[in-house]
């Protein structure tokens, strides 16, 4: 049954891909009935997961014996646990809403068969990563992922810097990619086994130092670095908005940015047992919620800020799941209403621009809660969600992280929970500041603009997850269900967390979620301060800003220092192999030839064409002969 | 008498023939000379025999003058077929073979 949720979107994307111009009319509609099939398998898989005891809740189904060499053995084998069916549900779910979506978003395109193929193709691919049960399966979807992320942000590579960020996208990816195949590689050289029961296994008994565990870990992370557009291979994200922004709503807000956190999730068995590396999860999660959250101050491009969210929120998924068993259950809830939310979002800022024919810039949008009401209103019920307002999704799932990384202990739960707050208060301040630009103030539209409210087929499915972004926080957290759903896998239940209040806290829940609250009030009232009521925003950017402005405008010049670190120097090099490869490889090769050729051209003077020096010098070689044979025996 | 003068004798054809190959430009006379090499190598063959007191060099000798012969059928029709076509029978004027 599990292998359905794979096969269907893989054959409508071949179809799609195959079919060529006779399907045009209809692509779009198979596109999404796969998506929905998908979604409707997940569904039953879900129902009958929910039907099992919690032990054994988890199935696999062998689909054949992919490698079988001696004793590695490694099964095409598809593993549905807790952890993977959220994400199927997430993938299927949202991907189904966003393929209705796109039906109406992407009805003036010509290539909108195409467009659905490599939705389906995405799907197919995210949903092996998620229900391989090993490390190999995983990076068949890893890079199936990678390549339909490729395809959909250079989707209308017409324009030469669509295709630039297609490729930037990809090579950041690649570089996160051999984290992961160093993983796999170190995975079988110490446990000999790439399953992750097989490695779980492998970890428990011991079969590993704790340095390979170490190593391990930190491929692992670099691996989900790239993957979810992390510090320090962040620089792809924004340039990825160049998609359509479906894709943005789908691939690089809700489902394929966050396959890091499902990565280490997944490992927990790994980063559990290696200190060091969870500490640098948490480090790079702390570092890049911050990071986000300044870039996504200082974009005017609608979009780019959402990215720049993204990035931030997806930190604080990687910082909770840095945090040991307690954080591995909040960092996928966080994921899960952040996937309602944000996609809710995006296709917010998608119909806001299909409204103003394209336009992106904030500073030329104003006032179009009038003109958009619903999706002002979805927007807005994801907005409260993202910042953190009770009862909305994202208060009950980031206000967990703040408290689980206050209660990391000692210094360091101080400094990640003052990070986490003052993330709080900086996400406040930049959604509220795209709230207002975009939907309240003055219009500041470009002539020949004419927003309108876009048709059903957009606005139901922001309406659905709109709904999603108010209630999941809620409902997953109703008698914590959803970590109790997970602690199984997690084995969250050793370390007292699921009781709640066994374990001592820094600061009582009710404390931090005031401080969270204060934190966010912070942030929207300078945001309304600057932005609000009577403020004039300037329709281009001013110039005459701060150098911290000037700089996070410039993405904190993550793009000049990869640069200068690695893209000059790679040329310089690659420049360098060019002449060597001129000079010394070919020079040598060219270099036998003439020689060759001037050594022959000398010896050729030697054949005269008379007779008679030929015989000379088979008597003079006969002669030597002789005279050596003769100098011999004396 | 001693065998040592046949071999002397032998050595000094050999070397008038060689002399004469490297030095005459007549095809004819560069055959002859040839010819005469070969002689003297029979000729100290049979020396060869006789000292040892054996009969080997007595056949090889006989081999020899078969190959000469051999030698001489075809190197005469290649001189004469030369002569025909380039009218001349110099052994300088027959390297065509040079690059």
């Amino acid at each position: 049954m599990l292998v359905f949720l794979i096969a269907i979107p893989l054959f409508s994307a071949a179809l799609l891909l195959l079919g060529g111009r006779a399907l045009d009319k209809v692509g779009h509609i198979v596109g999404t009935l796969a998506s929905t099939a998908a979604f409707a398998v997940g569904v039953i898989e879900f129902l009958a997961m929910l039907g099992r005891a919690p032990e054994s809740r988890a199935i696999t189904q062998p689909l054949f014996t992919w490698i079988e060499v001696g004793n590695f053995n490694v099964g095409a084998t598809l593993l549905l646990d807790q952890l993977s069916v959220c994400f199927v549900l997430l993938i299927t779910g949202v991907g189904t809403l966003i393929h209705i979506y796109s039906i109406a978003y992407m009805s003036h395109d010509k290539d909108r068969r195409r467009f659905f193929a490599y939705l389906n193709l995405f799907i197919a691919a995210m949903l092996l990563l998620v229900l391989g049960d090993s490390y190999l399966s995983l990076y068949v979807g890893w890079e199936g992922v990678g390549l339909a992320s490729y395809l959909l942000i250079g989707f209308w590579n017409q324009k030469p810097t669509y295709a630039t960020a297609a490729k930037k996208a990809f090579i950041a990816n690649r570089v996160g990619d051999v984290g992961l195949s160093l993983a796999v590689m170190i995975a079988f050289v110490q446990f000999g086994s790439v399953s992750f029961s097989g490695v779980a296994e492998g970890v428990e008994a011991g079969q590993a130092s704790s340095l390979a565990l170490n190593c391990l870990g930190l491929a692992l992370l670099l691996a989900a670095v790239g993957k979810s557009a992390q510090f320090p291979l962040q620089a792809w994200l924004g340039d990825a908005m160049a998609g359509p922004t479906p894709v943005s709503a789908l691939i690089h807000a809700a489902t394929m940015v966050t396959a890091g956190v499902y990565l280490i999730s997944r490992s927990h068995f790994v980063f559990d047992a290696a200190s060091v590396a969870q500490l640098f999860v948490v480090i790079v999660g702390a570092i890049t919620l911050l990071f986000g959250a300044i870039i996504g101050m200082a974009k005017d491009d609608i979009k780019k800020a959402l990215a720049a969210s993204t990035m931030s929120q997806i930190g604080y998924m990687i910082l909770a799941t840095g945090l040991g068993p307690v954080g591995y259950a909040f960092a996928m809830m966080h994921l899960l209403t952040h996937g309602f939310f944000k996609a809710g979002m995006f296709l917010g800022a998608g119909s806001v621009m299909h409204g103003m024919n394209d336009e992106v810039d904030m500073r030329k949008y104003g006032g179009l809660r009038k003109y958009m009401p619903i999706t002002f209103a979805t927007f807005g019920l994801g907005y409260l969600a993202i910042i953190g307002v009770p009862p909305f999704a994202g208060f009950y799932s980031k206000d967990k992280i703040i408290e689980i990384a206050l209660d990391a202990g000692g210094a360091k739960g101080i400094i990640l929970g003052s990070i986490t707050l003052l993330g709080a208060a900086i996400t406040a301040f930049y959604m509220s500041r795209v709230m207002l630009m975009t939907f309240f103030g003055a219009k500041r539209w470009e002539a020949g603009a004419h927003p309108h409210e876009s048709p059903a087929l957009m606005t139901i499915p922001m309406i659905l997850l709109a709904i999603g972004s108010v209630s999941a926080g809620f409902i997953f957290n109703m008698g914590d269900r959803f970590i109790n759903f997970l602690a199984p896998l997690f084995h969250a239940g050793d370390s007292g967390h699921s009781g709640h209040g066994e374990k001592e806290h820094l600061l009582p829940p009710i404390v931090v979620s005031a401080l969270a609250l204060t934190a966010v009030a912070i942030g929207v009232s300078i945001a309304i301060a600057k932005y609000g009521r009577g403020k004039a925003i300037p329709a281009v950017a001013p110039s005459d800003v701060s150098l911290w402005t000037k700089v996070a405008r410039r993405d904190l010049l993550q793009d000049e220092f990869n640069e200068t670190l690695f893209m000059r120097p790679g040329q310089e090099l690659t420049k360098a192999l060019a002449v060597i490869d001129e000079k010394v490889i070919d020079g040598a090769v060219r270099g036998v030839g003439s020689i060759t050729l001037d050594v022959a051209s000398g010896v050729r003077k030697t054949q005269t064409g008379f007779v008679r020096s030929y015989a000379l010098w088979i008597i003079v070689g006969a002669v030597g002969i002789l005279g050596a044979i003769a100098l011999m025996s004396l | 008498m001693s065998l040592d003068y046949y071999l002397y004798l032998s050595a000094l054809l050999f070397t008038i023939g060689a002399a004469g190959v490297l030095i005459r430009r007549n095809a004819i006379v560069v055959f002859m000379c040839i010819e005469l090499m070969l002689n003297a190598s029979n000729l100290a063959f049979v020396t060869f025999a006789r000292m040892n007191g054996s009969i080997d060099g007595q056949i090889f000798a006989f081999f020899t003058m078969v190959v000469a012969a051999c030698e001489v059928v075809v190197g005469l029709a290649i001189i004469v077929t030369i002569y025909r076509s380039r009218r001349s029978a110099s052994v300088d004027d027959a390297r065509l073979l040079k690059l």
